[in-house]
Formats: C-alpha cells, sequence, structure tokens
C-alpha cells in the first residue's frame, strides 16, 4: 500500500500555533513528496470507504424516507474492518445482533464523517506541498483523518506493540515502515501543538 | 524537533514514546485512577469500553477523551493509562442510546471502541 517516498521526507517542520482565540491557526510546511504520500494514502482509504458505501442495501424504503441503511455484516477487508469495527463487546450473549443492527444504522454516518476528514485534508494539503495553515475545526479533522491512515497503515504493515524503528532489509515491509512512523510524527506533533 | 530523516534515529526513537503501546511508565496516582472507574461505572445500564491497539497514541487518546467526553486533563490521561497498562477502560455509560453514540464517535475518532451492559 502506498508509494515508498520515505527516503526524501525529511523536510516537513512540527506544527505550530499562530495567532489566539479564533483566529488560532496550526500551520505546518509540507515538502512535495510528503504532500504527494499523505494525498495518495489519504486517496487510498478515501476509495476503499466509497467501496463500502456503494455496498450499502439500496431499498426503496431508504429511498421514501431518507433513512440511510448500511449492511450489517463486517467488512472482509481488515484494513476496513478496523476502520469500521463492531459496536458490541464480544462477551455480550447478544453481540453478533447488537452489532448487525448498530452497524447497520451507523456505518453510512461513519464512513460520511471520515471521508469528510479526508476531504478536509485533500483540501488544505496543496498537491505540491508549501503552506498548510488549518482552522481548529481543520486540525481536529487531519487528526482524525492521518490516525484513520495509519490505522489503514498499521494494518497492511502488520503493526504490533513492539514494532522497531526499522525493519531487516529483506523484511517486505521494510521499506513502508518509515512512512507509517512518519505519519506517527506528524499526528503527535498536531495533538501536541493543538494542547499544548 | 526533526520529523523522519534518514538515518536520523533520535526522532524516531521520541516517536517511540508515545505509542499508546511504549513502554513508558509515567508516574500515576492509583487511587485517583480507580475513583475515575469507579465514578464511570455508577449504577447505569450500558458502559463504553475503549480497547488498547498498537496504532492510537497516547497523545491522542487523552485529546480524545478531553473532546468527546469533556474530561479534563487528569481525567483523561487516567483513562488512557488504564487502556494502556490494562488493556481496556471504561470510560463512559448511560442509556443505551447514549453509549451507542459515544462508541460512534469514537469510532469516527479512530479508537477501538465496544459497548457492553454493565455487570
Amino acid at each position: 500500500m502506498g508509494d515508498d517516498a520515505a527516503g526524501e521526507l525529511d523536510g516537513v517542520k512540527a506544527w505550530k500555533r499562530h495567532g489566539r482565540g479564533d483566529r488560532v491557526r496550526y500551520v505546518a510546511v509540507f515538502e512535495r513528496p510528503e504532500a504527494q504520500v499523505l494525498r495518495g494514502l489519504m486517496g487510498q482509504v478515501d476509495q476503499m470507504l466509497t467501496g463500502r458505501g456503494a455496498a450499502a442495501p439500496d431499498d426503496e424504503l431508504a429511498a421514501l424516507t431518507g433513512i440511510r441503511t448500511g449492511p450489517s455484516t463486517p467488512p472482509e477487508d481488515p484494513v476496513l474492518a478496523r476502520l469500521l469495527p463492531d459496536f458490541a463487546s464480544s462477551g455480550e450473549e447478544d453481540a453478533g445482533e447488537l452489532s448487525a443492527a448498530l452497524r447497520s444504522v451507523r456505518e453510512p454516518e461513519l464512513i460520511e464523517a471520515k471521508q469528510a476528514a479526508i476531504a478536509t485534508v485533500l483540501a488544505t494539503c496543496p498537491a505540491g506541498g508549501g503552506r498548510v495553515e488549518l482552522a481548529p475545526s481543520q486540525a481536529e479533522a487531519w487528526l482524525a483523518a492521518v490516525n484513520d491512515v495509519r490505522l489503514a497503515l498499521g494494518v497492511a504493515l502488520d503493526v504490533t506493540d513492539d514494532m522497531p524503528e526499522q525493519l531487516p532489509a529483506d523484511d517486505p515491509r521494510a521499506d513502508h515502515l518509515p512512512v507509517y512512523h512518519w505519519l506517527t510524527w506528524l499526528q503527535d506533533s498536531l495533538v501536541t501543538t493543538l494542547t499544548g | 524537533m526533526q520529523p523522519l530523516a534518514t538515518g536520523s534515529a533520535a526522532p524516531l526513537h521520541a516517536v517511540a514514546q508515545v505509542r499508546l503501546s511504549a513502554p513508558a511508565e509515567p508516574e500515576i496516582d492509583e487511587r485517583s485512577e480507580e475513583a475515575v472507574d469507579e465514578a464511570t461505572l455508577a449504577d447505569t445500564p450500558w458502559q463504553t469500553i475503549v480497547w488498547n491497539d498498537p496504532v492510537n497514541l497516547m497523545s491522542y487518546v487523552t485529546y480524545v477523551f478531553q473532546k468527546l467526553f469533556g474530561y479534563d486533563k487528569a481525567k483523561a490521561t487516567a483513562l488512557m493509562l488504564d487502556v494502556h497498562h490494562k488493556g481496556r477502560a471504561t470510560v463512559s455509560s448511560g442509556s443505551r442510546e447514549k453509549v451507542e453514540g459515544d462508541v460512534a464517535r469514537l469510532h469516527a475518532a479512530g479508537l477501538w471502541a465496544t459497548m457492553q451492559r454493565a455487570s
């Protein structure tokens, strides 16, 4: 998943807070390869979510009432399954029924929220790199979208609790892990700037 | 602070420290940690559980608890550390509708959350 431009991802500076009150903005400067990798991964997750959304049942009642319903079974794709988890704790006796019912009611709006966050990133991060300036609500969307991309990569790269900084060169994941670590840095930097 | 750079291990090491699964053992008052859980549980039929996972960051999880539930930093941090150390924490409770909404908002934020009846 994703392009490997990790060796070039060395330009972005930490997020900085500018201004105060209603005018506060969170600012970072992205190099072109950084913006490309970020936008590319966002686009991939966005496409997966679109595909999942299209799998929703297309019934006449929904068309009449405007109340959308999604599928009642979890996605088979492990990345989508992580982004759209079950609602009920597995120990509950009716966990299967409860998760199925809540998924069909809740999943469409969840997909919509995730795609809206991705759209905010794509609208505010120039394709060729450069200055990104975010209002607080946009910064929140960035946190959610970057986190979703990290979750997706985490599944794709089988990230574990004791993930090393680098994998052996012969590991097929070795080229992609730096992108994951970079996104981790990007997200933590934004959280820290937002709450600091 | 420098971001990821080839051959520069320091920032990545710093990054490893903020992962939810990081081995850091921050000091925390055991009593206040338990008080948070007990207060959250009080006589309500449904609970929102957040589970540990290897991707979500400690800083982000704390931020999400503050943002979604209005908890102060101390309470949000205590709950985050419960998730980190015990593998799970009860982060809210109430009616089924309330908890259902809380789980949905946590899913939107990318946390691994589920709901269950209070035992």
